[in-house]
């Protein structure tokens, strides 16, 4: 059918057109990062220049191994603490649950430039300050509440019947929950632990108010890096870093076929 | 192994009593069925046994030990789920040497104990599989494997056979039997499937609202229900309800009916008799005397039923419907419409106190 045909076709441009919106800004600049002009001028010239620069450019290379160590910081306290909240959300029931869990959600849509605000004036308040202690402690506040939705979300497809059945084979709490328990959510809590990873790596807006200039994240630095003047290493910091990152998704989603596991 | 004492439990959820009561003696070595329509409080008593739950009040002894307050992972007891509950991430000899592998046995051990399990339930080639790769049947023989290769004091199943289909659970009886009768364990089974019951069990107790209402052998329950409900829930019952005489239940038509079994009770007491279908004969004709069915009603056939080896007719007689089932002899069978005659034994007649 002609129809049909046309809507193949139509089908398929839509897919060149969503993949080229998601790709071309991120393409052109890492094509950019090669190019030996500066100022994005053509004809392309080959070049690694950018990269060695880099190479030389402490700050920048500072602000990342920062942003590398809090973002795995982050990623680990916060999927280690959000699973076993998810879990104690799903085993229990307390007084004031319904209230807990209603109060996970906020915090996922007020705007970061609030939060960070509130955290600046609270850490402030208590004495902590600012600097990467912070940065640290407000990257986990903000990574907390993905872990907790997308592990309890994978745990509602948990059957309860199998930490019985394991209970009534001898198995205590902690070997039902090691043995049993995590395997089961081990997908989302991957998942819950790269959105943490995401959230800290990319956070710009919380980490600009609790940065001070000794001790900044990448985002930081680079924002601070542009203002000052523009120049082609940003672009090879960034490429480094999707594909860093880009790689890391892929073999995830490779290990732990998302939503596809049975 | 073990005998299991249940004795005075009684549990609530908020104002629902799920067990009233309850007091049951299961003899060690003994195959039982816990039969009950959904609700009766059956899979409560189960999960008591079990150590899911605790009682409110009543004590629950296993060999002897009471354990109303010890959580089921000390319990030593087996279990069978009613959808297997295998564990998805491992293979089948892992599900199987779970039990096992917790109490921290040696690989060596497990392994060969793992592998005689599997044999028992003819399963011995299947241990690296995974779950979703076994048939219905096969998963249920997992889950049995790896409830009684920890050697637990009793094995507890809770309608194992009710996610398989009518032929296998057939095999699956058969052969949960054969395995139950190998090594000689308590076990209580719970199920809604009469049938299952009658066929399986040495005893069978039956719950309703959280009270046991009759409990023995299959036989005795059959032959003597104690309860309406006893009689119409294990098996089809016709039930007349009247008033008791010295030998029977006089019917509000001035009907008399005579029954053999049963409680005496006194005269004019409100009563019930009881009589299964295929007590009752059917014929168009008189009744001769001799034959000792002393009771016998008109009626007229209003349907009919034909299954092959035998048929259920539904006799209308004043506003109530009986059952009679006639086993396919080759005789005469009935036509719908035709006037028909109901006799049968007071020896078959189990008079009931309302």
């Amino acid at each position: 059918m002609a129809t049909t045909r046309i809507l193949e076709w139509l089908g398929r441009f839509y897919i060149v057109l969503l993949l080229g919106f998601l790709y071309l800004p991120i393409i052109i600049m890492a094509a950019m990062s090669f190019n030996a002009s500066p100022f994005y001028q053509l004809p392309f010239e080959w070049t690694t220049d950018w990269y060695a620069s880099l190479w030389q450019n402490d700050q920048l290379i500072a602000a990342t191994w920062n942003s590398i160590e809090i973002a795995v910081i982050t990623t680990i306290i916060s999927t280690v603490l959000g699973a076993m909240a998810s879990l104690a959300l799903y085993r229990y029931e307390f007084r004031g649950k319904k209230v807990l869990q209603a109060l996970l959600f906020p915090p996922i849509a007020i705007p970061w430039l609030i939060t960070g605000t509130a955290m600046l004036i609270f850490f402030f308040g208590i004495g902590i300050g600012r600097g990467l202690v912070a940065i640290l402690l407000g990257h986990v506040a903000l990574a907390l509440p993905y872990v907790i939705v997308v592990v309890s979300a994978r745990l509602q497809t948990f059957a309860p019947e199998l930490e019985e059945a394991a209970r009534s084979l001898g198995a205590n709490q902690w070997q039902v929950t090691m043995r049993i328990t995590l395997p089961w959510i081990m997908p989302g809590v991957i998942a819950g632990g790269l959105f943490a990873f995401a959230v800290s790596f990319d956070q710009f807006v919380v980490s600009y108010f609790l940065s001070t200039p000794g001790q900044t994240t990448l985002p930081v630095e680079i924002y601070a890096a542009i203002r000052k003047g523009f120049t082609p290493e940003i672009n090879a910091v960034s490429t480094i870093i999707i594909v860093v990152s880009m790689a890391l998704m892929l073999l995830t989603a490779r290990f732990f076929k998302f939503g596809g596991e049975k | 192994m073990a005998g299991v004492q249940v004795a005075n439990v009684s549990r609530s959820f908020g104002a629902h009593k799920a067990l009233d009561d309850v007091s049951i003696d299961f003899a060690d070595g003994g195959f039982y069925a816990l039969l009950g329509p959904s609700g009766s409080g059956k899979t409560t008593l189960l999960r008591q046994i079990a150590g899911f739950d605790f009682p409110d009040s009543g004590r629950i002894a296993i060999g002897g030990e009471s354990v109303e307050r010890v959580p089921v992972e000390k319990r030593r007891i087996g279990m069978v789920f009613q959808n297997y509950a295998l564990f998805p991430n491992m293979s089948v000899a892992d599900n199987v040497a779970f039990g096992l592998s917790v109490r921290g046995e040696a690989k060596a051990t497990i392994a060969a104990e793992v592998q005689r399990a599997l044999d028992l339930v003819q399963l011995g080639k299947l241990g690296a599989r995974k779950p979703h790769q076994l048939s219905g049947g096969q998963r249920q023989r997992v889950a049995l494997a790896r409830a009684i290769v920890t050697k637990p004091r009793v094995l507890l199943l809770d309608e194992p056979l009710g996610a398989l289909d009518k032929a296998l659970r057939v095999d699956m009886q058969i052969e949960l039997k054969r395995i139950q009768r190998e090594i000689g364990i308590t076990t209580i089974f719970v199920t809604h499937d009469q049938e299952e019951a009658l066929t399986m069990s040495d005893r069978i107790g039956i719950l309703r609202d959280g009270r046991l209402v009759q409990e023995g052998p299959p036989e005795e329950i059959y032959d003597r229900p104690q309860s309406e409900f006893a009689a119409t829930f294990l098996g089809d019952a016709n039930i007349f309800r009247g008033n008791a005489t010295g030998n029977g239940i006089l019917l509000a038509d001035g009907t008399t009916i005579a029954a053999a079994v049963g409680d005496r009770l006194v005269p004019g007491a409100k009563a019930s008799c009881a009589v299964r279908p295929e007590r009752i004969q059917i014929s168009t004709g008189v009744v001769k005397p001799d034959t000792g069915n002393a009771n016998s009603l008109k009626g007229q056939v209003s349907k009919r039923i034909f299954a092959g080896n035998n048929s259920t007719y539904f006799v209308d007689r004043d506003g109530q419907t009986l059952k009679v089932i006639v086993q396919n002899t080759g005789a005469e069978r009935l036509a719908e419409g035709e006037p028909v005659v109901l006799s049968w034994s007071p020896d078959s007649t189990v008079l009931i106190a309302a």
